[in-house]
């Protein structure tokens, strides 16, 4: 308000009215003031011997004045706790500092009850720069001492949820990686007079996938095989995925044919989801391959069940499909017809086999351009020639280019007769 | 591993002096020493550091197995002697920190050559036939206290007080930093501390060892500093007019006789 030295004439009554409160106000003593304010005031000596106590702060204590001044320390006022923090704390924190505030302690109250309240105090200094005494205030904090407790009560929960949620998380991963390994070798086997490559791409967060292949001895002479897709993906299509893997493997020791295989493949599927409410089938190409140790080629001989066709790398630079049309997606009927092919590499040749995770990634905004097999046959022709390991390495590399693009499992597996060495 | 800057070591005083590591207890960090550091320094080469989990010390390197036990202080205040290659270097250790420096000269006794216990306490908790000043329920009430009480403590705060050992200028901002610990690893600290019993290793001491107490110590009440005293052998027990737990700041001035008077008594 800004007062001017002519008061205004129509302002006259309302000054009046104000300055009598004013007045009023100004009974309001420093001494009543101190002793009635609505926080606890305290002086103490240096050693904490109490030398004066406001009228509040007694009364929240429930202590007579005789009792307390010269009788008592601001510690002995605490709680236990309150004095081990004052002790380890408040009082070096003070000494180091020479003052500290809005440290929430608890004061006993007569009767055995006890009140939260917020301690700040300050070191009053002589002209010598000596400590004299303390100050202290003291503020009833049961309020928001309760509303602190019901947060530390919550970050307490949330706490426990979290280590909870972490034991959880690292136990289900345990169990994941041991499931993994039913689905997938860790490594190929080595196949003499043979390179092998191959490489998993999973579109599922928990790595469990519904692409699959593996390459594992059958006789003497010759080894297995094979790769394939399963419907779906996530750990449904997982459940199915292993499935697959180890029927194909028995299949193929009793029996490598692989019009064999596959059907015992198909029976197992369709019987065990038949009826279940939840149809589970797949696509897969089974083959055996019997390397030459003489002239160092490879005797291919594959069935494909409802899978797109193999591609053959040769050394010369060209690329083709091995078509294996008509071929049945295995599990669906009780008894399926599936397509053979042979051949043969040469030293230099390698045989690819994918899932369609390849040829569908989208290279555009929409499901409208595809990768497709025309560019995948042209790929190929460019890496003709090349190692399975670099044949493979080149796959993974356009795979990583796709991007958001490659959202389906995709499963690569490359065989080569290996180039004579020059 | 860095030991300096994991226990953010000061070296200050003369370098030709005889050495004396000042070790902090539990509460605050080697800022408690400011008062008798200078008392020190003209006579002696003065060691201070942060234990893991306190002051500017590399919370890194807190691991809540090694400092569940008082144990895992001790190989602190070795590790910081080895660093520095110390030999018969007089430890001055305050509350806790004393019954960390008997088990430290247990683990190094040519690092070690004397002990000063400031305040210091084998056991808290009352037992059969002896008093500690304290019940459990007591010690779990302070430890609600540390949990109401974050002095200033932040996670965005938390690098500015304990990673920048070199620089302090960022930590001197902070009101209450000198008290300022990760509540985690100050609730590891407090109960390390007050549910230790280290009154077997007392008689162990085979160094020349100051007991210094206050006349009125609500943590380490004078029967304890008896107690202390009388389990050490050849140990020396000065009752020092002060009152509190942390006569080096409030009795400064008769701590640090009584120490220098015992530091000039060894050479």
């Amino acid at each position: 308000m800004c007062r001017t030295g002519q008061p205004d004439p129509h302002d006259a009554g309302d000054e009046q009215t104000s300055d009598a409160a004013f007045a009023a106000l100004l009974e309001d003593s420093a001494e009543e003031l101190y002793e009635s304010a609505p926080c606890g005031y305290l002086s103490t000596l240096m050693d904490g011997t109490i030398a004066k106590v406001n009228t509040t702060l007694l009364g929240w204590l429930g202590l007579e004045r005789a009792a307390v001044v010269g009788r008592m320390r601001f510690p002995d006022l605490l709680t236990v706790g309150g004095k081990l923090y004052h002790e380890t704390h408040f009082a070096p924190l003070l000494r180091m500092q020479g003052e500290i505030g809005g440290i929430a302690l608890e004061v006993k109250r007569a009767g055995g009850a006890r009140m939260p309240v917020l301690v700040s105090s300050v070191v009053k200094h002589g002209d010598a720069g000596e400590p004299l005494l303390i100050r202290t205030t003291v503020f009833d904090a049961r309020d928001r001492r309760a509303y602190e407790e019901e947060l530390l009560r919550g970050r307490k929960a949330a706490e426990e949820a979290r280590k909870q949620a972490e034991a959880d998380r690292a136990r289900l991963q345990e169990a994941l990686a041991v499931l993994q390994q039913s689905l997938l070798p860790a490594t190929l086997p080595p196949v003499p007079g043979v390179e092998t490559a191959a490489h998993y791409h999973t579109a599922s967060p928990d790595r469990l996938g519904g692409d699959f292949y593996d390459v594992f001895p059958v006789d003497g002479k010759r080894f297995a095989f094979f790769l394939g897709d399963v419907c779906g993906k996530g750990p449904q299509a997982a459940a199915v995925t292993s499935l697959t893997r180890y029927t194909l493997r028995a299949a193929a020791l009793h029996d490598p044919d692989p019009v064999s295989a596959l059907s015992t493949l198909n029976k197992v599927l369709h019987e065990r989801y038949t009826g279940s409410g939840d149809p589970r089938y797949c696509t897969a190409v089974f083959g055996t391959l019997e390397p030459d140790p003489v002239t160092g080629q490879v005797a291919i001989h594959l069935a494909s069940g409802g899978h797109p066709p193999v591609l053959v790398l040769r050394a010369d630079g060209t690329a083709d499909f091995l078509p294996t049309p008509g071929g049945l997606l295995v599990g669906v009927l009780p008894s399926a017809r599936f397509v053979t092919a042979t051949t043969c590499l040469a030293p230099g040749d390698t045989l690819l086999l994918y899932t369609d995770g390849l040829t569908e990634a989208r290279t555009g905004q929409d499901r409208t351009s595809l990768y497709g097999d025309e560019a995948l046959l042209a790929f190929a022709a460019r890496h003709a020639g090349k190692s399975p390991t670099d044949v493979i390495q080149a796959l993974t590399d356009l795979l990583d280019g796709f991007g958001a693009g490659l959202d389906d499992d995709t499963a690569l597996l490359a065989l080569g007769a290996p180039a004579p060495t020059l | 591993m860095d030991i300096e800057r994991r226990n953010n070591v000061t070296v200050t005083g003369n370098p030709q002096g005889p050495t004396v590591v000042l070790a902090h207890g539990f509460g605050c960090d080697q800022n408690m020493w400011r008062l008798t550091v200078p008392a020190l320094a003209e006579d002696y080469r003065v060691v201070l550091f942060d234990y893991v989990g306190s002051g500017r010390s590399d919370p890194a390197a807190f691991s809540e197995d090694r400092y569940a036990t008082l144990d895992g202080y001790a190989h602190d205040a070795v590790e910081v002697c080895d660093a520095l290659d110390l030999r018969g270097a007089v430890f001055v250790g305050h509350s806790v920190s004393a019954m960390i420096g008997v088990l430290a000269a247990g683990l190094a006794p040519e690092r070690i050559g004397a002990l000063v216990m400031v305040a210091p306490s084998p056991r808290y908790i009352d037992d059969d036939g002896y008093r500690g000043g304290f019940s459990a329920p007591d010690i779990d009430e302070l430890l609600a206290s540390l949990e109401s009480n974050y002095l200033g403590w932040s996670a965005a705060m938390a690098p500015v007080i304990m990673g920048n050992a070199d620089r302090p200028e960022l930590g001197e901002e902070l009101k209450n930093s000198f008290c300022a610990t990760d509540p985690d690893m100050a609730r590891v600290f407090a109960r390390t501390t007050f549910l230790s019993d280290s009154r077997n290793d007392l008689k162990s001491v085979r160094v020349p060892t100051l007991v210094l107490e206050c006349t009125q110590d609500v943590i380490a009440p004078r029967e304890v500093g008896a107690f202390v005293h009388q389990a050490i052998p050849g140990s020396e027990l000065v009752t020092l007019d002060a009152t509190g737990h942390c006569p080096h700041l409030s009795a400064p001035a008769a701590t640090n006789e009584a120490i220098a008077g015992f530091l000039a008594g060894l050479r």
